[in-house]
């Protein structure tokens, strides 16, 4: 099953286990979604279940968290994270904090789904990778599912949390095969690190996209340098499970971590903190990160191509963990 | 609203020379985006051209133009060589935008052409900014903002559009109502359907022009401006057009139909106008296949010009982030790609 598949089956999955699900979003009904998420399921579930709004992200948001205070369990789809940063001030001012500003009196379930990532030459208005921004919002749940299989377990999960949740998918991953369970209890837990590759001799955290780059990076750093490195996918970051990363690190006491946002004040930069404060002992060399450049995106081929982490830049991050390069 | 009469027959020719220009650049766009030389997202204005030239003619040289990611035709209306929007869409260094922006992000300064924006409805402000700035510095111009019917539902519509009327700005808004937003037809995400109309409760009258028509777009169009520059009226404009291709060219196009696109296709504005000079004696039909002749040498040229251009160089991958000068001589910069302090421009030793 592909990734976009497997979203669309724990969509149609939650929408007839519970009637209070119902989906909005630009284009998710006759469009059947930017990138087809939500394909047939305006035929399944019909108009006042899946909606079509107008192009008014902020709006769009704040009435799934009106409707989400109200006892509905509303799914927003935007087309694009860059998009999301229309809509930043209904989640950060009101999603993240009407629970706590109101004394715990009201929840919030609402999930904002929307993909993220560079590759398809979309320039600098539609290829960034923000989810270090939303892993800053206390009040927020953060999921970067990397899997067909976490794609679908986590955003069942997700529809069933009481908190507002921010569900970042990636569009390189749309199209990507993987085993997926097809029971409907395929609920996941928020917080549980998948390792997905064991070795000794360095860790590398992947987020989103880069779980899967991080993977390729550490079978070339076992075949052509007798690396053997583990691979950890997060899942989500909010909750973050740092015990399975601490674990890993006390094991190699190298760390890499990479992602295809931002350096500074990225996803890298709070774990080499975490990770610092709690294993400073077990660690041999500094934690390297590894990111998407320092700069708004370009849209020329060349260009884009350097401008966000690829197999040898991770490759050359972990060899110099070992002051090899 | 074909009885307007017709200008000057130079000025009607010139008209549809850069209409032919804009369907013939468009269409061999689309043809190189199925070649893999143009990546990304393209959108083309075919269907449209009418409501571009019409409009864009009606600025002086001095005014202000800002339109969205459908704007390969704005820039070549307002004089950017066709040679560097097509470089553009290859990505290559001799690009407007040396390959930084692609087809969603076209800029021409010295043309006054302030940009294509991927964000819908982001070009509001930015527009009304501009008539702002034009009237702080007491300067005659104008500024004319194109944006689609989607464009409109967006909170900087309805903000923008009170604040220009509020502070009396030399602003025109242009919708291009080509009935859709991406999938999603007018009447599914309009409340009310006559867009002229939504500027009223914010102080800015509203006016439909026929955007199929060349002739009534630019002579409404003057008349916006006209009460915008001289009386300090922001006015909303309404152009009523279709877009003959996909939103996009990942578009199945299956939220319309074929009979509708068909019907519209009989009031083509570049075939509606061409004939309509023929007929009235300002351009014989010989020219106008020769216009045509010449547009598609244009655009082949414009073709060779982009293959030949390189790519930009990695090295200048960090130009431009910022401004050097005295608090910005360059920035640290984690970089696996180039380690140590990264530089906007050279600046020189
Ligand atoms: C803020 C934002 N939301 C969504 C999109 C995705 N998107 C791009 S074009 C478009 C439709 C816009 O329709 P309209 O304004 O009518 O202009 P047209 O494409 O018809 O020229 C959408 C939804 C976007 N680029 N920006």
């Amino acid at each position: 099953m592909r990734y976009r598949e497997a979203l669309n089956a724990a969509l149609r999955e939650e929408m007839q286990r519970d009637e209070r699900v119902f989906l909005m979003g630009e284009d998710v009904g006759v469009f059947q979604g930017a990138f087809k998420v939500t394909a047939g399921l305006l035929e399944e579930f019909g108009e006042k279940r899946v909606r079509d709004t107008p192009i008014s992200e902020n709006t769009i948001v704040g009435m799934g968290v009106g409707a989400a205070m109200t006892g509905l369990r509303p799914v927003v789809e935007l087309m694009t994270i860059n998009f999301s940063l229309l809509a930043m001030d209904q989640i950060v001012n009101h999603a993240a904090h009407i629970r706590y500003m109101f004394g715990g009196q009201v929840k919030v379930p609402l999930v904002v789904r929307m993909p993220q990532g560079a590759g398809h030459q979309l320039g600098p208005t539609h290829s960034h990778s923000f989810e270090a921004l939303y892993l800053q919002v206390p009040g927020l749940l953060v999921a970067v599912p990397s899997t067909a299989a976490d794609a679908k377990g986590l955003l069942k999960a997700a529809i069933r949390d009481d908190n507002p949740v921010i569900f970042i998918e990636h569009e390189y991953l749309y199209g990507q095969r993987g085993e997926v369970p097809d029971d409907d209890d395929h609920v996941m837990r928020f917080g549980q690190a998948a390792i997905r590759r064991e070795g000794g001799d360095v860790t590398i955290v992947g987020i989103s996209r880069m779980a899967v780059t991080a993977q390729r990076a550490a079978d070339l750093l076992a075949s052509e340098h007798d690396v053997e490195a583990e691979v950890i996918d997060p899942r989500t970051l909010r909750p973050l499970d740092l015990d399975t990363i601490l674990d890993s690190v006390r094991k190699t006491n190298r760390c890499v971590v990479v992602e295809e946002g931002w350096p500074h004040g990225g996803v890298g930069a709070n774990l080499a903190a975490l990770i610092q404060e709690q294993a400073f002992d077990h660690l041999d060399a500094p934690i390297a990160r590894v990111t998407g450049a320092d700069l708004p995106m370009p849209y020329s081929k060349p260009l884009e191509e350097i401008a966000y982490p690829h197999e040898p830049q991770i490759v050359q991050a972990v060899l110099a963990t070992f002051g090899d390069v | 609203m074909a009885d307007r009469p017709l200008p000057p027959p130079e000025v009607a020719r010139e008209w549809l020379e850069t209409m032919t220009l804009i369907r013939r650049f468009e269409e061999r766009a689309g043809e190189m985006y199925a070649k893999a030389k143009v990546g990304g997202f393209l959108h083309l204005a075919i269907g449209e051209e009418a409501t571009i030239v019409g409009s864009v003619r009606a600025l002086r040289e001095t005014d202000y133009l800002i339109s969205t990611y459908r704007s390969h035709g704005h820039a070549l209306a307002r004089g950017t060589e066709p040679e560097r929007v097509m470089a553009e869409l290859f990505g290559k260094e001799d690009g407007v935008c040396r390959g930084r922006g692609g087809s969603m992000h076209m800029f021409d300064l010295p043309r006054r052409f302030m940009g294509g924006y991927g964000i819908v409805g982001g070009n509001l402000p930015l527009a009304a900014g501009m008539a702002l700035a034009c009237d702080y510095l007491g300067t005659e111009d104008a500024t004319l903002c194109q944006f689609g019917d989607g464009a409109a539902n967006q909170g900087t519509f309805g903000e923008t559009l009170n604040l220009a009327a509020l502070w009396r700005l030399p602003v025109v808004f242009m919708v291009t109502n080509n009935q859709f937003g991406m999938g999603t037809s007018l009447e599914r995400h309009s409340a009310v359907t006559d867009l002229f109309k939504r500027g009223e409760g914010y102080g800015v009258p509203g006016i439909r022009c026929d955007g199929m028509d060349v002739v009534d777009t630019y002579e409404t169009t003057c008349e916006a401006l006209r009460q915008a520059r001289e009386e300090r009226r922001p006015v909303l404009v309404e152009a009523i057009t279709y877009r003959f291709r996909g939103h996009s060219m990942a578009d199945p196009e299956e939220y319309r139909t074929k009979e509708q696109v068909e019907q519209w296709r009989q009031r083509d504005p570049l075939t509606t106008f061409g004939e309509r000079l023929s007929a009235e004696g300002a351009v014989p039909e010989q020219e106008r296949e020769e216009i045509d002749r010449r547009a598609i040498e244009t655009v082949d040229g414009a073709v060779l010009f982009a293959e030949a251009s390189p790519f930009p160089a990695p090295e200048s991958l960090y130009d431009d982030v910022y401004v050097l000068g005295d608090q910005v001589q360059g920035w640290y910069s984690i970089d696996e790609r180039a380690a140590g302090v990264q530089r906007g421009e050279d600046i020189g030793p």
